[in-house]
């Protein structure tokens, strides 16, 4: 099975460096390095990095770019000026979601890179290609031969502008980016993350992205798994694809409705709108445990009287607040928050409330 | 490497168990806390339930997963250590040092198909 799993340019050096392995959407990737914790507690106190090159890369442009981007994507990308990074989905006719992306709007006019989850790279290249009929775009899936870096934390804009010599990192504010080079290739420098922290997503070549990761080790900068960047991002509240979105799970129940522009043509509109005004049966909720058992996909969530309406999707003992907390999909007649719902850990019932999905308060540069 | 004690016996589910008379102790090995990772939790039955030879009794949570305990023998349960509920993070630092639960034991004679220390250390192939 190994022998089938994609490795990233940086994976010599998470061997080398010890990490606990292990296949993630393909890819042999780093889980740890240390510890979880240890590495958590480095991006939100100070600095660390994760290799992301397992992402993917897919470049739109052409005369119909910005009309095509804006008819596959959720978010509204009109009046939206080169240099600015948007988040939002890409969704079937019913609703169900393609995947959740990153777009920028490069400098080049009528040209879009998106970035897409590594488990849908194939998929997401094939849909968008599928789109295509009737408008004057150029695909492009060029996630082999780019590398990424994520630097997070909130001493990142010291580490970029001093220890990278990425001076105008200073300038950029939270979704925004920038075209820059490394020994002259290209490099797309964005301030943008997976973690709640500030921080910054860097893109070149492989070989550029090998020389930042050993610059970046030199001076210290915490070496981060993708343990901790699962952590990380469910305490800010955000959604990994597979666990709270999917083919059949909307934005809206999702809770991801500020994200898709009701008022403007894209694929699956119609679905949402109808369920924004109409409501939908089933919302992902936070639940806290007041235990100090975990909740963990997959467990059952019931009401008192022992009726399951919901499933846990992702759960932890959130390592910042050090309290049970989880994201669940639930009936909406038990969304509401404060609402008392218990989760069936193993043998045993632990009583929850419903609580906001931003179990952790978000540190972004305006 | 692995601690392996010498005197214990060991199931392929990674417990150990101490035997005193028809008393067994049962904690985790060095080998399984290492797998595990950073502990969070220890999920223990109560003292006076039935456990059985093979079957669930309990879990390991560390942050990113959680990982069944299965009862090398079966009996009931005579006490818990019950410090393991503020600090889990013990099982880490000292996994044999550490029990989780004694069963007074109903059939001694499952304890033969439990393996010695030089066993276990081949079975962990380390």
């Amino acid at each position: 099975m190994e022998d089938n799993l994609k490795k990233t340019c940086l994976y010599g050096s998470h061997v080398a460096l010890g990490a606990k392995m292990s296949p993630f959407a393909g890819f042999m990737m780093p889980i740890q390095y240390t510890s979880i914790t240890d590495e958590h507690n480095a991006v939100r106190n100070k600095v660390g990095m994760f290799d992301v090159s397992h992402m993917g890369e897919i470049f739109v442009s052409g005369p119909d770019a910005e009309k095509f981007v804006n008819h596959i994507f959720t978010n509204e990308i009109r009046g939206f000026e080169p240099g600015k990074v948007l988040y939002g989905m890409m969704c079937h006719e019913n609703g169900g979601v393609v995947d959740d992306l990153l777009v920028y709007r490069e400098f080049e006019p009528d040209h879009f890179l998106l970035v897409v989850n590594a488990a849908n790279i194939d998929k997401d290249y094939q849909w968008i290609c599928s789109q295509t009929e009737g408008f004057d775009v150029k695909v492009v899936n060029e996630s082999d031969s780019w590398g990424q870096i994520a630097v997070q934390g909130p001493d990142s804009e010291r580490i970029v502008t001093e220890i990278l010599s990425l001076g105008e990192a200073a300038a950029l504010t939270f979704y925004t980016y920038q075209e820059s080079s490394w020994k002259g290739a290209r490099m797309i420098l964005s301030r943008t993350g997976y973690t709640g922290e500030d921080g910054f997503e860097i893109y070149t070549t492989h070989e550029g992205i090998c020389e930042i990761w050993d610059i970046l080790l030199k001076a210290s900068v915490v070496p981060c798994g993708l343990g901790c960047r699962d952590t990380l991002r469910f305490e800010a509240g955000l959604p990994l694809y597979g666990d709270e979105l999917s083919d059949d799970i909307t934005p809206i129940e999702a809770g991801l409705g500020m994200f898709c522009k009701l008022d403007k043509e894209f694929i699956g509109r119609d679905a949402l709108a109808a369920q924004k005004a109409q409501g939908t049966s089933r919302k992902l909720v936070g639940l806290v445990i007041h235990d100090k058992a975990i909740p963990r996909a997959t467990y059952p969530v019931e009401t008192a009287d022992g009726t399951q309406v919901g499933t846990v999707t992702t759960g932890y003992r959130s390592i910042t607040l050090d309290k049970s907390i989880c994201f669940a999909m639930v009936d909406s007649a038990h969304a509401a928050l404060g609402t008392d719902l218990n989760v069936r850990i193993r043998k045993k019932v632990f009583p929850g409330t419903v609580i906001k999905k931003r179990f952790y308060q978000t540190n972004y540069k305006k | 490497m692995s601690t392996i004690i010498e005197g214990l016996k060991y199931s392929e589910t990674h417990e150990w168990v101490k035997v005193e008379d028809s008393l067994a102790i049962i904690g985790v090995t060095d080998y399984a806390q290492k797998e595990m990772g950073d502990i969070t939790y220890v999920d223990m039955p109560d003292v006076d339930d039935e456990v059985a030879c093979e079957e669930e009794f309990g879990a390991l949570e560390s942050v990113k997963a959680s990982s069944d305990l299965f009862c090398p023998v079966s009996g009931t349960v005579t006490e818990r250590n019950d410090a393991l509920e503020d600090a889990p993070e013990m099982v880490n630092q000292d996994p044999y040092g550490n029990w989780i639960i004694k069963v007074q034991m109903s059939d001694p004679s499952e304890l033969d198909k439990l393996m010695d220390a030089a066993a276990y250390k081949d079975f962990i192939g380390e």
